[in-house]
Protein backbone atom coordinates (compact mmCIF):
# COMPACT_ATOMS: atom_id res chain seq x y z
CA UNK A 1 0.00 0.00 0.00
CA UNK A 2 1.50 3.70 -0.56
CA UNK A 3 1.90 5.59 2.27
CA UNK A 4 0.43 9.22 2.29
CA UNK A 5 1.34 11.80 4.55
CA UNK A 6 -1.02 14.33 5.90
CA UNK A 7 0.53 17.37 7.34
CA UNK A 8 -2.14 18.73 9.87
CA UNK A 9 -2.51 22.70 9.66
CA UNK A 10 -0.18 22.70 13.41
CA UNK A 11 2.69 20.96 10.81
CA UNK A 12 1.74 18.04 12.50
CA UNK A 13 3.06 14.79 10.22
CA UNK A 14 0.23 11.82 9.73
CA UNK A 15 1.48 8.84 7.30
CA UNK A 16 -1.02 6.70 5.92
CA UNK A 17 -1.43 3.45 4.28
CA UNK A 18 -3.91 4.33 1.39
CA UNK A 19 -5.33 1.66 -1.14
CA UNK A 20 -4.35 1.79 -4.90
CA UNK A 21 -7.21 2.53 -6.68
CA UNK A 22 -8.92 5.36 -3.97
CA UNK A 23 -8.84 9.01 -4.04
CA UNK A 24 -6.68 10.46 -1.67
CA UNK A 25 -10.28 11.76 -0.27
CA UNK A 26 -11.56 8.31 0.67
CA UNK A 27 -7.90 7.35 2.07
CA UNK A 28 -8.20 10.27 4.03
CA UNK A 29 -11.86 9.87 5.46
CA UNK A 30 -11.17 6.00 6.18
CA UNK A 31 -8.11 7.29 8.37
CA UNK A 32 -10.34 9.76 10.22
CA UNK A 33 -8.12 13.21 9.06
CA UNK A 34 -10.29 15.37 10.12
CA UNK A 35 -9.37 18.37 8.04
CA UNK A 36 -10.88 16.92 4.94
CA UNK A 37 -14.49 17.73 4.87
CA UNK A 38 -15.46 15.95 1.63
CA UNK A 39 -18.99 17.59 1.78
CA UNK A 40 -20.45 15.99 -1.64
CA UNK A 41 -18.50 13.04 -1.09
CA UNK A 42 -16.11 13.03 -3.86
CA UNK A 43 -18.78 14.32 -6.83
CA UNK A 44 -16.66 17.40 -7.82
CA UNK A 45 -19.17 19.94 -6.43
CA UNK A 46 -18.26 21.32 -2.90
CA UNK A 47 -14.45 22.16 -2.80
CA UNK A 48 -14.23 20.67 0.74
CA UNK A 49 -11.49 18.50 0.17
CA UNK A 50 -8.83 21.11 -0.96
CA UNK A 51 -5.08 20.22 -0.05
CA UNK A 52 -1.21 21.34 -0.78
CA UNK A 53 0.10 19.19 -2.87
CA UNK A 54 3.87 19.23 -1.48
CA UNK A 55 6.16 20.64 -4.66
CA UNK A 56 8.54 17.89 -5.30
CA UNK A 57 5.05 15.45 -5.91
CA UNK A 58 3.68 18.24 -8.30
CA UNK A 59 4.46 17.19 -11.44
CA UNK A 60 3.71 13.58 -10.68
CA UNK A 61 0.38 14.19 -10.77
CA UNK A 62 -2.38 14.37 -13.54
CA UNK A 63 -3.13 17.77 -14.67
CA UNK A 64 -6.35 19.82 -13.32
CA UNK A 65 -9.14 19.40 -14.94
CA UNK A 66 -11.34 22.15 -15.64
CA UNK A 67 -14.39 21.66 -13.07
CA UNK A 68 -11.67 20.95 -10.43
CA UNK A 69 -10.25 24.25 -11.79
CA UNK A 70 -13.74 26.36 -11.40
CA UNK A 71 -13.82 24.47 -7.59
CA UNK A 72 -9.86 25.76 -6.65
CA UNK A 73 -11.50 29.34 -7.08
CA UNK A 74 -14.23 29.00 -4.37
CA UNK A 75 -12.10 27.13 -1.15
CA UNK A 76 -12.27 28.19 1.97
CA UNK A 77 -8.56 28.67 2.13
CA UNK A 78 -6.70 30.88 -0.06
CA UNK A 79 -5.58 29.05 -3.30
CA UNK A 80 -2.63 28.54 -4.04
CA UNK A 81 -0.42 27.00 -7.19
CA UNK A 82 0.27 23.43 -5.41
CA UNK A 83 -3.85 23.31 -4.62
CA UNK A 84 -5.64 20.41 -5.43
CA UNK A 85 -8.94 18.82 -4.65
CA UNK A 86 -8.22 15.36 -3.25
CA UNK A 87 -11.24 13.49 -4.53
CA UNK A 88 -9.56 14.29 -7.76
CA UNK A 89 -6.01 12.96 -6.82
CA UNK A 90 -5.87 8.91 -7.44
CA UNK A 91 -3.78 6.70 -5.56
CA UNK A 92 -1.60 4.75 -8.23
CA UNK A 93 1.71 2.78 -6.50
CA UNK A 94 4.21 5.97 -8.08
CA UNK A 95 2.26 8.04 -5.11
CA UNK A 96 3.77 6.22 -2.43
CA UNK A 97 5.39 9.02 -0.49
CA UNK A 98 3.04 11.63 -1.21
CA UNK A 99 2.74 14.60 1.14
CA UNK A 100 -0.04 16.71 1.50
CA UNK A 101 -0.99 19.47 3.69
CA UNK A 102 -4.14 20.47 5.19
CA UNK A 103 -5.38 23.77 4.76
CA UNK A 104 -7.00 25.05 8.23
CA UNK A 105 -10.56 25.59 6.63
CA UNK A 106 -12.53 24.13 4.60
CA UNK A 107 -15.72 25.52 5.08
CA UNK B 1 -44.33 -1.20 -17.24
CA UNK B 2 -46.74 -3.28 -15.64
CA UNK B 3 -47.27 -6.69 -17.16
CA UNK B 4 -43.99 -7.34 -18.53
CA UNK B 5 -41.99 -5.98 -15.12
CA UNK B 6 -44.50 -8.37 -12.97
CA UNK B 7 -43.73 -11.31 -14.95
CA UNK B 8 -40.01 -10.34 -15.15
CA UNK B 9 -39.28 -10.21 -11.32
CA UNK B 10 -37.13 -13.15 -10.78
CA UNK B 11 -38.68 -15.17 -8.18
CA UNK B 12 -35.48 -14.52 -6.11
CA UNK B 13 -36.45 -11.22 -5.51
CA UNK B 14 -38.53 -10.63 -2.50
CA UNK B 15 -41.69 -9.07 -3.36
CA UNK B 16 -43.52 -6.39 -1.10
CA UNK B 17 -46.80 -5.39 -0.69
CA UNK B 18 -46.30 -2.20 0.82
CA UNK B 19 -47.09 1.46 -0.45
CA UNK B 20 -44.52 3.85 -0.13
CA UNK B 21 -46.34 6.21 -1.20
CA UNK B 22 -49.46 5.47 1.06
CA UNK B 23 -50.07 8.38 3.93
CA UNK B 24 -49.90 6.17 6.28
CA UNK B 25 -46.31 4.79 5.48
CA UNK B 26 -45.55 8.55 5.14
CA UNK B 27 -46.94 8.81 9.18
CA UNK B 28 -43.77 6.78 9.87
CA UNK B 29 -41.90 4.90 7.48
CA UNK B 30 -38.73 3.74 9.44
CA UNK B 31 -40.62 0.64 9.97
CA UNK B 32 -41.11 -0.16 6.36
CA UNK B 33 -37.62 1.29 5.31
CA UNK B 34 -36.05 -1.26 7.85
CA UNK B 35 -38.45 -4.09 6.24
CA UNK B 36 -37.34 -2.96 2.93
CA UNK B 37 -33.97 -3.21 4.04
CA UNK B 38 -33.67 -6.45 6.03
CA UNK B 39 -36.10 -8.18 3.00
CA UNK B 40 -32.50 -8.03 0.32
CA UNK B 41 -30.69 -5.98 -1.66
CA UNK B 42 -33.18 -5.67 -3.85
CA UNK B 43 -37.12 -6.09 -3.59
CA UNK B 44 -40.18 -5.93 -6.11
CA UNK B 45 -43.10 -3.62 -5.42
CA UNK B 46 -46.30 -5.24 -6.63
CA UNK B 47 -48.23 -1.89 -5.52
CA UNK B 48 -46.26 0.33 -8.22
CA UNK B 49 -44.50 -2.68 -10.27
CA UNK B 50 -41.23 -1.54 -9.55
CA UNK B 51 -37.97 -2.44 -8.45
CA UNK B 52 -36.64 -0.94 -5.05
CA UNK B 53 -33.44 -0.64 -3.70
CA UNK B 54 -33.08 0.70 0.19
CA UNK B 55 -29.89 -0.94 1.53
CA UNK B 56 -26.17 2.19 1.03
CA UNK B 57 -24.52 0.20 -1.08
CA UNK B 58 -27.54 -0.32 -3.71
CA UNK B 59 -29.03 3.02 -3.76
CA UNK B 60 -24.93 4.15 -4.19
CA UNK B 61 -24.46 1.89 -7.40
CA UNK B 62 -27.40 2.62 -9.01
CA UNK B 63 -27.06 6.53 -8.58
CA UNK B 64 -23.33 6.09 -9.82
CA UNK B 65 -24.40 3.78 -12.91
CA UNK B 66 -25.91 6.52 -14.72
CA UNK B 67 -25.86 4.73 -18.11
CA UNK B 68 -27.76 1.68 -16.82
CA UNK B 69 -30.27 3.33 -14.97
CA UNK B 70 -30.83 6.12 -16.33
CA UNK B 71 -32.88 9.76 -15.75
CA UNK B 72 -34.13 10.73 -19.35
CA UNK B 73 -36.81 8.55 -18.95
CA UNK B 74 -37.63 10.41 -15.81
CA UNK B 75 -36.55 10.52 -12.44
CA UNK B 76 -40.68 9.73 -11.22
CA UNK B 77 -42.66 6.47 -11.72
CA UNK B 78 -44.06 7.78 -15.12
CA UNK B 79 -41.74 6.35 -17.73
CA UNK B 80 -41.30 8.95 -20.18
CA UNK B 81 -40.49 6.50 -22.97
CA UNK B 82 -44.51 5.24 -22.83
CA UNK B 83 -46.29 8.34 -21.28
CA UNK B 84 -46.14 11.89 -22.05
CA UNK B 85 -44.49 13.68 -19.26
CA UNK B 86 -46.97 16.47 -17.03
CA UNK B 87 -44.59 19.36 -18.17
CA UNK B 88 -41.50 19.66 -20.56
CA UNK B 89 -38.98 17.49 -19.08
CA UNK B 90 -36.02 18.71 -17.13
CA UNK B 91 -32.91 19.61 -19.17
CA UNK B 92 -30.37 18.48 -16.57
CA UNK B 93 -32.45 15.99 -13.87
CA UNK B 94 -34.44 14.57 -16.91
CA UNK B 95 -31.57 14.01 -19.32
CA UNK B 96 -28.53 11.96 -19.86
CA UNK B 97 -24.89 12.08 -21.13
CA UNK B 98 -24.50 13.87 -23.61
CA UNK B 99 -26.89 15.97 -22.97
CA UNK B 100 -26.77 16.41 -19.34
CA UNK B 101 -22.98 17.25 -19.23
CA UNK B 102 -23.61 20.79 -20.96
CA UNK B 103 -26.59 21.54 -18.92
CA UNK B 104 -24.50 20.55 -15.93
CA UNK B 105 -21.75 22.70 -16.14
CA UNK B 106 -23.43 25.24 -17.04
CA UNK B 107 -25.55 25.28 -13.67
CA UNK B 108 -22.35 24.12 -11.85
CA UNK B 109 -20.02 27.18 -12.84
CA UNK B 110 -24.08 29.24 -11.91
CA UNK B 111 -23.66 27.83 -8.58
CA UNK B 112 -19.82 27.35 -7.53
CA UNK B 113 -18.51 28.01 -4.39
CA UNK B 114 -16.79 30.82 -6.08
CA UNK B 115 -20.27 32.08 -5.97
CA UNK B 116 -21.53 30.86 -2.55
CA UNK B 117 -18.33 33.21 -1.67
CA UNK B 118 -20.15 36.57 -3.06
CA UNK B 119 -23.13 35.83 -1.84
CA UNK B 120 -22.17 34.82 2.04
CA UNK B 121 -22.41 37.44 4.23
CA UNK B 122 -25.65 38.60 2.72
CA UNK B 123 -27.24 35.32 3.10
CA UNK B 124 -25.78 35.47 6.90
CA UNK B 125 -26.93 38.84 7.50
CA UNK B 126 -30.54 38.09 6.74
CA UNK B 127 -30.49 34.66 8.76
CA UNK B 128 -29.18 36.73 11.95
CA UNK B 129 -32.21 39.45 11.18
CA UNK B 130 -34.85 36.54 11.03
CA UNK B 131 -33.33 34.82 14.34
CA UNK B 132 -33.56 38.01 16.08
CA UNK B 133 -37.34 38.83 14.93
CA UNK B 134 -38.10 35.09 16.22
CA UNK B 135 -36.51 35.86 19.28
CA UNK B 136 -38.58 38.70 19.84
CA UNK B 137 -41.60 36.65 19.17
CA UNK B 138 -40.37 33.62 21.44
CA UNK B 139 -43.32 31.44 20.37
CA UNK B 140 -44.40 31.11 16.43
CA UNK B 141 -44.75 28.08 13.92
CA UNK B 142 -41.17 27.13 12.67
CA UNK B 143 -42.40 26.13 9.22
CA UNK B 144 -44.01 28.81 8.02
CA UNK B 145 -42.23 32.03 9.78
CA UNK B 146 -38.58 30.22 9.69
CA UNK B 147 -38.05 27.30 7.64
CA UNK B 148 -40.10 28.84 4.43
CA UNK B 149 -40.01 32.40 5.85
CA UNK B 150 -35.83 32.40 5.27
CA UNK B 151 -35.35 30.53 2.25
CA UNK B 152 -37.66 33.07 0.41
CA UNK B 153 -36.54 35.58 1.85
CA UNK B 154 -32.90 35.64 0.48
CA UNK B 155 -33.24 32.41 -2.84
CA UNK B 156 -35.74 34.39 -4.97
CA UNK B 157 -33.86 37.82 -4.60
CA UNK B 158 -30.49 35.41 -5.69
CA UNK B 159 -31.99 34.01 -8.82
CA UNK B 160 -33.27 37.52 -9.76
CA UNK B 161 -37.22 36.90 -9.73
CA UNK B 162 -39.56 40.19 -9.61
CA UNK B 163 -41.43 40.54 -6.75
CA UNK B 164 -44.35 39.86 -8.09
CA UNK B 165 -45.94 36.50 -8.28
CA UNK B 166 -43.49 34.87 -5.68
CA UNK B 167 -46.41 33.28 -4.17
CA UNK B 168 -46.51 30.80 -6.72
CA UNK B 169 -43.13 29.26 -6.17
CA UNK B 170 -43.47 26.66 -2.86
CA UNK B 171 -46.99 25.42 -5.16
CA UNK B 172 -45.39 25.17 -7.70
CA UNK B 173 -42.33 23.08 -6.19
CA UNK B 174 -45.12 21.24 -4.48
CA UNK B 175 -46.40 20.14 -7.66
CA UNK B 176 -43.05 19.10 -9.20
CA UNK B 177 -42.10 16.89 -6.15
CA UNK B 178 -45.93 15.08 -5.92
CA UNK B 179 -45.49 14.62 -9.96
CA UNK B 180 -42.07 11.81 -9.25
CA UNK B 181 -44.61 9.67 -7.20
CA UNK B 182 -47.35 7.20 -8.46
CA UNK B 183 -50.91 8.18 -10.07
CA UNK B 184 -52.76 8.77 -6.40
CA UNK B 185 -54.49 11.55 -5.10
CA UNK B 186 -51.90 13.57 -4.34
CA UNK B 187 -49.90 13.26 -7.81
CA UNK B 188 -53.08 13.92 -9.55
CA UNK B 189 -54.48 16.54 -7.33
CA UNK B 190 -51.66 18.48 -7.79
CA UNK B 191 -51.17 18.02 -11.49
CA UNK B 192 -55.26 19.56 -11.77
CA UNK B 193 -54.10 22.54 -9.86
CA UNK B 194 -51.41 23.58 -11.23
CA UNK B 195 -51.75 25.37 -14.37
CA UNK B 196 -51.48 29.12 -13.28
CA UNK B 197 -48.38 28.18 -11.35
CA UNK B 198 -46.55 26.77 -14.56
CA UNK B 199 -47.93 29.90 -16.06
CA UNK B 200 -46.05 31.98 -13.61
CA UNK B 201 -42.81 29.81 -13.46
CA UNK B 202 -42.77 30.10 -17.53
CA UNK B 203 -42.85 33.40 -17.64
CA UNK B 204 -40.44 34.41 -14.63
CA UNK B 205 -38.01 32.22 -16.46
CA UNK B 206 -37.62 34.53 -19.34
CA UNK B 207 -34.46 36.75 -19.75
CA UNK B 208 -36.28 40.01 -19.31
CA UNK B 209 -37.78 39.11 -16.15
CA UNK B 210 -34.38 38.37 -14.19
CA UNK B 211 -32.65 41.22 -12.86
CA UNK B 212 -28.73 41.50 -13.33
CA UNK B 213 -26.32 39.80 -11.41
CA UNK B 214 -28.69 36.53 -10.12
CA UNK B 215 -28.61 33.01 -10.77
CA UNK B 216 -30.90 33.45 -13.37
CA UNK B 217 -29.53 36.26 -15.40
CA UNK B 218 -25.71 34.33 -15.20
CA UNK B 219 -27.88 31.48 -17.04
CA UNK B 220 -29.03 33.31 -19.43
CA UNK B 221 -25.64 35.07 -20.22
CA UNK B 222 -24.18 31.36 -20.58
CA UNK B 223 -26.91 30.79 -23.42
CA UNK B 224 -25.91 34.82 -25.02
CA UNK B 225 -22.06 32.45 -25.14
CA UNK B 226 -23.07 29.73 -26.77
CA UNK B 227 -23.07 27.04 -24.26
CA UNK B 228 -26.58 26.29 -23.87
CA UNK B 229 -29.48 27.66 -26.59
CA UNK B 230 -31.69 30.62 -25.85
CA UNK B 231 -34.70 27.67 -25.70
CA UNK B 232 -32.92 25.95 -22.84
CA UNK B 233 -31.83 28.68 -20.77
CA UNK B 234 -35.55 29.57 -19.25
CA UNK B 235 -35.58 25.58 -18.33
CA UNK B 236 -32.51 25.62 -16.74
CA UNK B 237 -33.55 28.69 -14.73
CA UNK B 238 -36.51 26.44 -14.17
CA UNK B 239 -34.70 23.90 -12.45
CA UNK B 240 -33.63 26.45 -10.01
CA UNK B 241 -37.19 27.21 -9.00
CA UNK B 242 -38.04 23.67 -9.07
CA UNK B 243 -35.31 21.95 -6.94
CA UNK B 244 -34.37 25.21 -4.65
CA UNK B 245 -36.49 26.43 -2.58
CA UNK B 246 -39.18 23.99 -1.40
CA UNK B 247 -35.88 21.95 -0.39
CA UNK B 248 -33.97 24.24 1.78
CA UNK B 249 -37.48 24.88 3.40
CA UNK B 250 -37.60 21.10 4.43
CA UNK B 251 -34.22 20.43 4.77
CA UNK B 252 -34.49 23.42 7.33
CA UNK B 253 -37.41 22.88 8.83
CA UNK B 254 -35.51 19.57 9.52
CA UNK B 255 -32.71 20.63 11.27
CA UNK B 256 -34.56 22.81 13.44
CA UNK B 257 -37.36 19.85 14.31
CA UNK B 258 -33.88 17.31 15.49
CA UNK B 259 -32.80 20.39 17.51
CA UNK B 260 -35.92 21.07 18.93
CA UNK B 261 -36.41 16.96 19.47
CA UNK B 262 -32.16 16.57 20.85
CA UNK B 263 -32.05 19.27 23.46
CA UNK B 264 -28.29 18.10 24.39
CA UNK B 265 -27.47 18.30 20.42
CA UNK B 266 -28.85 21.95 20.32
CA UNK B 267 -26.28 22.15 23.57
CA UNK B 268 -23.23 21.18 21.46
CA UNK B 269 -23.94 23.59 18.80
CA UNK B 270 -24.46 26.52 21.28
CA UNK B 271 -21.25 25.34 22.93
CA UNK B 272 -19.07 25.19 19.10
CA UNK B 273 -21.00 27.21 16.77
CA UNK B 274 -19.32 26.08 14.07
CA UNK B 275 -20.87 22.98 14.28
CA UNK B 276 -23.82 24.35 12.10
CA UNK B 277 -22.86 23.31 8.99
CA UNK B 278 -22.59 19.81 9.73
CA UNK B 279 -25.79 20.21 12.38
CA UNK B 280 -27.47 20.78 8.98
CA UNK B 281 -25.73 18.43 7.08
CA UNK B 282 -26.56 16.22 9.26
CA UNK B 283 -30.28 16.63 9.76
CA UNK B 284 -30.30 16.39 5.72
CA UNK B 285 -28.67 12.66 6.24
CA UNK B 286 -31.28 11.77 8.92
CA UNK B 287 -34.15 13.56 7.44
CA UNK B 288 -33.98 13.13 4.11
CA UNK B 289 -35.87 15.97 3.24
CA UNK B 290 -35.66 14.08 -0.65
CA UNK B 291 -36.94 10.54 0.39
CA UNK B 292 -37.24 9.04 -3.04
CA UNK B 293 -36.23 9.17 -6.97
CA UNK B 294 -36.47 6.76 -9.60
CA UNK B 295 -34.03 5.39 -12.21
CA UNK B 296 -35.51 3.60 -15.39
CA UNK B 297 -33.01 0.52 -16.85
CA UNK B 298 -31.64 1.19 -20.16
CA UNK B 299 -30.44 -2.46 -20.81
CA UNK B 300 -31.12 -6.17 -19.24
CA UNK B 301 -28.79 -5.62 -16.17
CA UNK B 302 -27.56 -7.85 -12.94
CA UNK B 303 -27.41 -5.75 -9.71
CA UNK B 304 -26.43 -7.64 -6.37
CA UNK B 305 -26.90 -11.19 -8.17
CA UNK B 306 -30.34 -10.05 -9.61
CA UNK B 307 -31.84 -10.01 -13.34
CA UNK B 308 -33.62 -6.95 -13.99
CA UNK B 309 -34.81 -6.73 -17.31
CA UNK B 310 -34.58 -3.60 -19.74
CA UNK B 311 -37.10 -0.40 -19.24
CA UNK B 312 -37.57 -1.63 -15.60
CA UNK B 313 -38.29 1.32 -13.19
CA UNK B 314 -36.04 1.31 -9.86
CA UNK B 315 -37.27 3.30 -7.05
CA UNK B 316 -33.98 4.27 -4.88
CA UNK B 317 -35.02 4.67 -1.08
CA UNK B 318 -32.52 7.60 -0.05
CA UNK B 319 -34.14 7.92 2.98
CA UNK B 320 -33.40 4.39 3.83
CA UNK B 321 -30.14 3.94 2.59
CA UNK B 322 -29.41 7.24 4.81
CA UNK B 323 -30.00 4.99 7.20
CA UNK B 324 -28.36 1.52 6.63
CA UNK B 325 -26.84 0.14 9.97
CA UNK B 326 -24.64 -1.61 7.06
CA UNK B 327 -22.76 1.66 6.70
CA UNK B 328 -23.90 4.37 9.20
CA UNK B 329 -23.09 3.76 13.28
CA UNK B 330 -26.15 4.46 15.39
CA UNK B 331 -28.11 5.57 12.38
CA UNK B 332 -31.08 6.42 14.51
CA UNK B 333 -29.58 8.74 16.39
CA UNK B 334 -29.38 12.51 15.54
CA UNK B 335 -25.95 13.67 15.89
CA UNK B 336 -24.29 17.28 14.89
CA UNK B 337 -20.52 15.68 14.99
CA UNK B 338 -21.39 13.00 12.49
CA UNK B 339 -19.03 12.10 10.13
CA UNK B 340 -21.48 12.54 7.48
CA UNK B 341 -19.85 12.36 4.07
CA UNK B 342 -21.33 10.20 2.24
CA UNK B 343 -24.86 10.45 2.18
CA UNK B 344 -26.99 10.41 0.11
CA UNK B 345 -29.77 13.23 1.06
CA UNK B 346 -28.80 15.08 -2.47
CA UNK B 347 -27.90 12.13 -3.95
CA UNK B 348 -24.78 10.90 -5.55
CA UNK B 349 -22.92 10.56 -9.56
CA UNK B 350 -23.65 12.69 -12.01
CA UNK B 351 -27.35 14.35 -10.86
CA UNK B 352 -25.92 14.83 -7.41
CA UNK B 353 -28.20 18.05 -5.95
CA UNK B 354 -26.28 20.90 -7.95
CA UNK B 355 -27.62 23.69 -5.58
CA UNK B 356 -26.46 21.46 -2.31
CA UNK B 357 -23.97 24.05 -1.91
CA UNK B 358 -26.91 27.03 -2.00
CA UNK B 359 -28.65 24.38 0.44
CA UNK B 360 -25.61 24.03 2.31
CA UNK B 361 -25.33 27.94 2.96
CA UNK B 362 -28.66 28.37 3.89
CA UNK B 363 -28.40 25.40 6.67
CA UNK B 364 -25.70 26.83 7.77
CA UNK B 365 -26.85 30.31 8.47
CA UNK B 366 -29.93 29.87 10.13
CA UNK B 367 -28.11 27.26 12.32
CA UNK B 368 -25.46 29.70 13.48
CA UNK B 369 -27.43 32.68 14.26
CA UNK B 370 -29.74 29.80 16.64
CA UNK B 371 -25.94 28.42 17.68
CA UNK B 372 -24.97 31.97 18.90
CA UNK B 373 -28.41 33.87 19.83
CA UNK B 374 -31.31 30.64 21.36
CA UNK B 375 -30.59 29.33 24.38
CA UNK B 376 -33.31 26.77 23.84
CA UNK B 377 -35.68 25.23 21.44
CA UNK B 378 -38.79 23.65 22.93
CA UNK B 379 -41.97 22.37 21.20
CA UNK B 380 -44.78 23.57 22.21
CA UNK B 381 -47.99 22.83 20.19
CA UNK B 382 -48.90 19.90 17.90
CA UNK B 383 -46.73 19.07 14.93
CA UNK B 384 -48.42 18.40 12.09
CA UNK B 385 -46.97 16.37 9.27
CA UNK B 386 -46.98 17.83 5.45
CA UNK B 387 -47.99 14.92 2.86
CA UNK B 388 -46.21 14.78 -0.44
CA UNK B 389 -44.78 11.74 -2.40
CA UNK B 390 -40.92 12.62 -2.64
CA UNK B 391 -40.17 15.15 0.33
CA UNK B 392 -40.66 14.56 3.98
CA UNK B 393 -41.18 17.30 6.19
CA UNK B 394 -44.06 19.14 8.00
CA UNK B 395 -46.62 21.60 7.52
CA UNK B 396 -46.65 22.83 11.40
CA UNK B 397 -43.80 22.88 14.26
CA UNK B 398 -44.90 25.53 16.87
CA UNK B 399 -41.77 26.40 19.06
CA UNK B 400 -41.07 28.20 21.60
CA UNK B 401 -37.05 29.77 21.97
CA UNK B 402 -35.56 31.08 25.08
CA UNK B 403 -32.79 33.56 24.03
CA UNK B 404 -29.18 33.07 25.13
Amino acid sequence: MPTITFIHPDNRSEPIDAQIGDSAMRAALTHGIDEIVAECGGNAVCATCHVYVDEAWLPKLDPVAADEDDLLDGTASERLPNSRLSCQIKITPALDGLVLRLPDRQT
Amino acid sequence: MSATAATGASSAIPRLGVDPFALDFFDDPYPTHEALREAGPIVYLDKWNVYGVARYAEVYAVLNDPMTFCSSRGAGLSDFARETPWRPPSLILEADPPAHTRTRAVLSKVLSPAVMKQIRDRFMTVAAAKIDELLQRRSFDAIPDLAEAYPLSVFPDAVGLKPDGREHLLPYAGVVFNAFGPPNELRQSAIERSLPHQAYVAEACQRDNLSPGGFGACIHAFAARGDITDAEAPLLVRSLLSAGLDTTVYGIGAAIYCLARWPEQMTRLRDDPSLARNAFEEAVRFESPVQTFFRTTTRDVELSGSPIGEGEKVLMFLAAANRDPRRWAEPDRYDITRKTSGHVGFGSGIHMCVGQLVARLEGEAVLTAFARKVGAVAISGPVKRRYNNTLRGLESLPITLTPA
